[in-house]
C-alpha cells in the first residue's frame, strides 16, 4: 500500500508538469494585453514608451522560453509570482479567497451527501412506487435547474419576502459564525441541490445494480433482515461510484462556482478565476490552474484510497 | 417608466433641492463599486473603480465646486492669481494641513506630485503627462506658495489642476521611493486608510487632522466591490449598500423607485461620456470620406436618443462636446451638421447617393463593440438597424474589453464603437479622440488630418471664449465632413441612493465629488 501511495504521489509530478506546459502555451495564444487593459481600458491616454516600460516591468518583454523558465523556477521554489494586475503576491491573492471557496464546497458536499445517500437508497428500495417517483422528480429537477439560477431565485425570494439579502462581505466562521453562516448557507444550498441530485441518481442506480448481485441473494437466503442486507451488503459496495462522483464534484466546486459566486457576490476562487482570465493576468491564471489541477489529482488519489477502505477486495500494490 | 415612478422621482428631486438639514456626525457609509482598482496610485489610474474607494484619502490642489460645477475652487490651494500674459499661476496654500501620518504638508509636496506627473521617474506610470506638457517649471518660493510657469498660455490649466487624479503625495515619501503610492495610501484627504480586502471591500476612517474643522461627518466608509449588476441593485434595494456612484440604467432606477419609493433619492444629469463610431481608415471602403459620411448621415440621432433613453443610459444628442456645456454647439448649430437634421428620410437618401457615388453597393461589414451591456449593446444594435435601413448588412461583433481593445488598437476591425469619457467638459480632452492618430493615443481611426490638428492647437491657445468657440465649431464641422470618427448619443447619468445619505452632489462626471468630505448620514 505504501509503495502504491508513493508511486501515485510521484506520478503527480509529470501530470502537473504537463498541465503547466499546456496552460502556459494556451495563455500566450490568447489575444489582448494586460498592460493595455490596465492603462487604457477607461480611456486613459498613454504613449507606447509607457506601455513598453510596464510590459518590461512585468517580464512580458522576455522570450517565451525565458518567461517559462522564470515560472518553472518559481514553482520549484514555491514562489507563484506576482499578480500582473494588482502587483501583490499570487499566493496572498489566492489564500484570501481559498478559505471561502473551501467552506462553500465543504458545506455543499455535506448537504449533498446527507440528502443524496438516504434519498437514493430509499428510491432504490421502493423502486417504481410513488416514493421512488417523487425522489426521481426531485433529483431530475436538481439536474435541470442551474445552480446560479436557483441562487438568483433564492436571493429574489429573500429580498421580496424579507427585504433582506445575505451579507456581502465574508467573515470567517471562527470570528462570527452567525454572519458567516447567514452568508454562505444560501450558495451552499443552491449548489448542494444540484450536487445532491447527481449523487442521488448515482446512489439509486448503483444500489439497484448491486441488489441484483449473487451475494445479495445469498445474504437474503441466509435469512438476513432486509435492512442488514441493504445497509451492510448492498450500500457498502454501491458506495464506490458514489464516492467518485462526490469527490469529483467537490474538486470542481473549489474553482468552478463561477456564476454562483457572482450572484451571491462571494469573493471566492471562481470569481477570481474569471476576473483574471478576462484581464489576461498570466501569473494568476497559471497559479489557479495549477492549484485546481493539483486539487483534482489529490481528490482522485484520496478517492482511490477510499475504494480500498470500502471494498476489501481492492488492494493496491 | 410608469407615472408612479415619475411622481416619486419628482418628489425626490424637489426634496433634494428644497430641504436644508443640519449635518449629523457619525456612521459608516456603505456603497457599491462594480470593479476594483489594480493599484493605489492616482497618477497611474483612469477608472471610476479607483476614484470611488481611493479619492476620499487624498486632496488635490484645486477641485470642482460640488455645488456649482464647472466652477473651480481651492482644495489645498487657498487662493491663486494668474499673470496677465497667462503664463504664471501663483497658488497660496492652506496652512496647518497634515498628512495622515502626522507630517506637515507644504509647497514641496505639490511640486513633487506634479513633477511626478509631468516627468515620472523610471518605472513610474503617469497617464497624464501629456496634459501638463505646457508647464515649463514649478517653483516653491516658500512653504505656502507654489508657482507654475507655462511655456504658452493654456485655457484649460485651472480645470486640469482640479483633476481628481492629481492626488498630492508626500514629497518626503516620493524622495525615498517614487513608487511609494503604488502600494501605500498616504494623503491629506478627509479619510485615512484602514484596509483593502482584495476582491471584497475597501475601508476608510475619519481623519481627525483634516484641514476643514468638523469634517468629514462620517466615521468612515466601506466600498464593497460588487461586480454583478443585478447583485448591486439587489444590495441597494435591501439597504446593504446606500449608494452606487457610477450610474444606473433606467430599468434599474424604475425597479428601485417602485420598490423603495420615498426612501430613496434619484439624481439625473447629462454625462461627460459619449459613444463614438470610428472607422479603420486603412481598410476599404472606409478610406473614402463619402462612405464614412453616408454612415454618419443615416443615423437618426434624435429618434435614437428618444427610444434608447427608455432602456439605456444614453439620452442626449450632441456634437463633439457634451450638450449643455458652454462651449458645445447650440441646437441651431447642431442642426447644420450632416446627420443632425430632423428630416431623416432626406438624410438617408443623401447617404444612399453618396454610397452610390463611391461605388459601394450592398456594403457588408463588422461593427466591433465592447461586450458591456450598458450602454454598448443597445447602441450597437441601434446603429446596425439604422444602417440596415439604407441597405447595409452589418454584423455585430461584441468582444471582452481586452479583445476589443486589442482589435481597436491593433487595427483589426472595420468599424468600431468606441467611447469618450472624461472627468470634466474640456475640449482639450474630448477632442483628443478626433485628432490624428500620431498625435493622440486614444484615436484608433489610423488617420492623419493636419487640419483637425491645427484647429485643436489653435483652440488651446485661444485667448477669448468667442475665439475658442469659433475654432471649435470649425473643428466640429471638419469632424462631420470627414467622419473618420463621429459621435452617436451622449450618456445620461442616473444615481439612486438611500434618502439617509445626505451632502452628496450630482455632477456630469462619475469621477467628481467623491471625496465624501461633505457626506453625512441622517440616522
Amino acid at each position: 500500500m505504501l509503495r502504491y501511495i508513493v508511486h501515485r504521489l510521484l506520478l503527480m509530478i509529470p501530470t502537473l508538469a504537463g498541465v503547466a506546459v499546456l496552460v502556459f502555451i494556451l495563455l500566450r495564444m490568447m489575444p489582448g494585453d494586460i498592460v493595455e487593459l490596465k492603462l487604457l481600458a477607461e480611456g486613459g491616454g498613454v504613449d507606447q514608451a509607457t506601455i513598453a516600460m510596464e510590459r518590461a516591468r512585468l517580464g512580458l518583454d522576455k522570450s517565451l522560453l525565458g518567461q517559462f523558465w522564470d515560472w518553472m523556477k518559481g514553482l520549484a521554489t514555491g514562489d507563484l509570482g506576482i499578480s500582473m494586475w494588482t502587483g501583490r503576491p499570487v499566493s496572498e491573492e489566492i489564500a484570501s479567497r481559498l478559505e471561502l471557496s473551501l467552506q462553500v464546497a465543504l458545506m455543499a458536499t455535506v448537504l449533498a451527501t446527507v440528502i443524496a445517500i438516504p434519498l437514493g437508497t430509499i428510491s432504490a428500495i421502493f423502486k417504481d412506487t410513488w416514493i421512488d417517483q417523487t425522489i426521481r422528480v426531485f433529483a431530475i429537477a436538481g439536474l435541470a435547474v442551474p445552480s446560479f439560477w436557483l441562487g438568483m431565485i433564492i436571493i429574489l425570494t429573500l429580498l421580496l419576502s424579507f427585504n433582506w439579502i445575505p451579507p456581502l462581505t465574508y467573515v470567517p466562521i471562527y470570528e462570527d459564525p452567525w454572519h458567516n453562516l447567514s452568508q454562505l448557507i444560501w450558495p451552499a444550498l443552491a449548489v448542494g441541490y444540484r450536487y445532491s441530485a447527481v449523487a442521488t441518481r448515482m446512489t439509486r442506480s448503483t444500489i439497484l445494480e448491486v441488489m441484483q448481485e449473487d451475494y445479495i441473494r445469498t445474504a437474503r437466503a441466509k435469512g438476513l433482515r432486509e435492512r442488514i442486507v441493504v445497509a451492510r451488503h448492498a450500500m457498502r459496495n454501491a458506495m464506490l461510484p458514489v464516492i467518485t462522483v462526490i469527490g469529483l464534484e467537490f474538486a470542481f466546486l473549489i474553482g468552478g462556482l463561477v456564476v454562483t459566486e457572482q450572484v451571491f457576490n462571494l469573493n471566492g476562487l471562481g470569481k477570481l478565476f474569471v476576473e483574471t482570465v478576462t484581464r489576461g493576468d498570466f501569473t494568476m491564471v497559471q497559479a489557479l490552474v495549477m492549484l485546481i489541477a493539483a486539487f483534482f489529482i489529490f481528490v482522485n488519489f484520496v478517492v482511490d484510497l477510499l475504494y480500498a477502505a470500502f471494498d476489501p477486495r481492492v488492494r493496491y500494490r | 417608466m410608469n407615472v408612479k415612478a415619475l411622481l416619486l422621482i419628482g418628489a425626490a428631486l424637489v426634496a433634494v433641492s428644497g430641504a436644508v438639514h443640519a449635518q449629523k456626525r457619525g456612521g459608516e457609509l456603505k456603497f457599491g463599486v462594480s470593479a476594483e482598482p489594480p493599484n493605489y496610485d492616482c497618477h497611474a489610474n483612469s477608472s471610476f473603480a479607483f476614484i470611488h474607494p481611493v479619492r476620499p484619502h487624498y486632496s488635490t490642489l484645486l477641485e470642482f465646486d460640488p455645488k456649482s460645477y464647472p466652477k473651480v475652487r481651492g482644495d489645498l490651494a487657498q487662493s491663486w492669481a494668474v499673470s496677465k500674459d497667462g503664463l504664471t499661476y501663483t497658488f497660496k496654500l492652506r496652512q496647518n494641513v497634515k498628512f495622515h501620518d502626522g507630517s506637515a504638508f507644504s509647497s514641496a509636496d505639490v511640486k513633487a506630485s506634479y513633477d511626478r506627473i509631468r516627468n515620472p521617474a523610471q518605472g513610474v506610470v503617469s497617464l497624464r503627462k501629456a496634459a501638463y506638457s505646457d508647464i515649463e517649471s514649478i517653483d516653491t518660493p516658500d512653504a505656502n506658495t507654489v508657482v507654475f510657469k507655462l511655456k504658452a498660455p493654456n485655457a484649460a490649466l485651472l480645470s486640469l489642476l482640479a483633476s481628481p487624479w492629481d492626488c498630492i503625495y508626500s514629497a518626503a515619501k516620493l524622495k525615498q521611493d517614487p513608487k511609494f503610492p503604488e502600494k501605500n495610501i498616504l494623503g491629506t484627504g478627509p479619510f485615512s486608510f484602514v484596509e483593502h480586502a482584495a476582491g471584497s471591500h475597501w475601508v476608510g476612517k475619519r481623519f481627525d487632522g483634516y484641514y476643514e474643522k468638523g469634517k468629514p461627518y462620517l466615521d468612515g466608509y466601506r466600498a464593497i466591490f460588487i461586480r454583478n449588476t443585478a447583485a448591486r441593485v439587489n444590495a441597494l434595494q435591501a439597504g446593504e449598500i446606500l449608494a452606487e456612484f457610477r450610474g444606473h440604467s433606467p430599468a434599474d432606477r424604475d425597479k428601485l423607485v417602485n420598490a423603495l419609493g420615498k426612501k430613496i433619492e434619484v439624481h439625473e444629469s447629462p454625462w461627460v461620456c459619449s459613444l463614438v463610431v470610428t472607422f479603420n481608415t486603412e481598410k476599404k471602403p472606409f478610406d473614402d470620406p463619402r462612405v464614412r459620411r453616408a454612415l454618419s448621415l443615416s443615423v437618426d440621432r434624435w429618434g435614437g436618443a428618444k427610444a434608447l433613453s427608455r432602456i439605456a443610459l444614453v439620452r442626449h444628442v450632441g456634437g463633439v462636446l457634451r450638450p449643455g456645456y458652454d462651449l458645445a454647439a447650440s441646437s441651431s448649430e447642431l442642426a447644420k451638421y450632416p446627420g443632425y437634421g430632423k428630416d431623416v428620410k432626406a438624410a438617408r437618401a443623401e447617404a444612399q447617393k453618396l454610397l452610390k457615388e463611391a461605388g459601394v453597393a450592398n456594403l457588408k461589414f463588422k461593427l466591433t463593440n465592447r461586450n458591456v451591456p450598458m450602454p454598448y449593446t443597445p447602441v450597437g444594435v441601434f446603429l446596425i438597424d439604422q444602417w440596415r435601413q439604407i441597405g447595409l448588412n452589418v454584423e455585430h461583433e461584441q468582444l471582452d474589453t481586452k479583445l476589443y481593445q486589442a482589435a481597436l488598437r491593433g487595427g483589426n476591425y472595420e468599424a468600431g464603437l468606441d467611447f469618450n469619457c472624461d472627468f470634466m467638459d474640456e475640449p482639450n480632452l474630448q477632442l483628443l479622440k478626433y485628432i490624428s492618430a500620431d498625435k493622440s493615443t486614444i484615436n484608433y481611426g489610423r488617420y492623419q488630418d493636419r487640419t483637425l490638428d491645427d484647429l485643436y492647437e489653435k483652440q488651446i491657445r485661444a485667448t477669448s471664449t468667442g475665439e475658442r468657440k469659433k475654432l471649435l465649431r470649425a473643428f466640429e464641422q471638419r469632424v462631420f465632413d470627414q467622419a473618420y470618427t463621429f459621435p452617436t448619443i451622449w450618456w445620461h447619468r442616473i444615481i439612486v441612493h438611500w434618502d439617509q445619505m445626505k451632502g452628496w452632489h450630482m455632477s456630469p462626471s462619475h469621477y467628481l465629488n467623491q471625496d465624501l468630505a461633505d457626506v453625512w448620514l441622517d440616522q
